[in-house]
């Protein structure tokens, strides 16, 4: 139950749940970029080209960066209400973690809007 | 019983081995103890068993991603670009010091795979017991030992 608005928190059940189909997605995706590299040991620039830039392609590498973005989040997130806290920062670990977590939201959108630019522009 | 206890934190202190990196700095004891009650955990003096380092070692490899995702959306880029920037993209991975980088991050990523494999079988009560976590860290710091090993030789 989040009671606390500078907790970033909406709900330990639905991070839970997006933390995991999240993971999959990620991980579906990085096998096959991973297998593409593997069978394609001479790697050429159109045939970069030619693999990342087909429609079902496109809307994957997004759905993956959507997924990544999430992710990293509730990572970030957890990292950072587990270390930023009182008992190692002192009376000012709230703004400290605050800092942190708007550094990583910050982050975050600029992975986003990278990674929106590289997709959708080839 | 040891099967439901993936994701319950008290009774996990009951079985020391399937530990996380949260109850191995933060005990739930501790945690609810009075705020302004003097703390003394070294980490030096804790015993840091299998699942234990394969738990924070997921964690640390989480975050290098975080940071290391940007060589490789940078390299993407460059190799999407066009047949000069493919080719920068190609000479930066031949020198030492950013294909060292890159095995790093490769590294990091297949880590962080593997175990988080492992953590998806564990929702599924997949090697929750003290044994199984024992057997199931152990094999997914051996299986990506190896897949590092075979990242490497074939990034050089």
């Amino acid at each position: 139950m989040v009671t606390n608005i500078t907790s970033f928190g909406r709900s330990g059940l639905s991070d839970f749940i997006v933390q995991r189909v999240s993971a999959i997605v990620i991980a579906v995706y990085t096998l096959c970029v991973a297998g593409f590299f593997l069978v394609n040991p001479g790697m050429t620039h159109e045939a970069l080209l030619g693999y990342f830039s087909s429609l079902p392609m496109k809307m994957f590498s997004t759905l993956a960066l959507l997924s990544t973005a999430a992710h990293a989040w509730i990572g970030m997130w957890t990292v950072g209400t587990d270390y930023i806290r009182g008992h190692y920062f002192g009376a000012h670990a709230t703004v400290y973690r605050m800092f942190y977590q708007f550094g990583c939201m910050f982050v975050l959108f600029v992975y986003v809007l990278w990674g929106l630019l590289i997709f959708w522009g080839i | 019983m040891a099967g439901r206890l993936a994701f319950d934190y008290h009774a996990l202190r009951v079985f020391p081995g399937c530990c996380t990196c949260r109850d191995v700095l933060f005990p739930a004891m501790v945690r609810e103890m009075k705020a302004d009650r003097p703390v003394y955990l070294s980490l030096l003096q804790f015993e840091w068993p299998m699942a234990a380092l394969a738990s924070i070692a997921h964690r640390v490899t989480g975050v290098m991603l975080f940071v290391g995702i940007a060589l490789l959306f940078y390299l993407l880029d460059l190799g999407l670009g066009s047949e000069e920037s493919f080719a920068e993209a190609v000479a930066l991975l031949d020198e030492p010091l950013p294909k060292l980088i890159i095995w790093g991050v490769l590294g990091a990523l297949i880590f962080h795979l593997v175990a988080g494999v492992k953590h998806l079988l564990l929702d599924f009560h997949v090697g929750s017991s003290l044994e199984g976590s024992r057997i199931a860290s152990g094999l997914s710091v051996a299986i990506s030992a190896v897949l590092i090993g075979m990242a490497g030789v074939w990034l050089w």
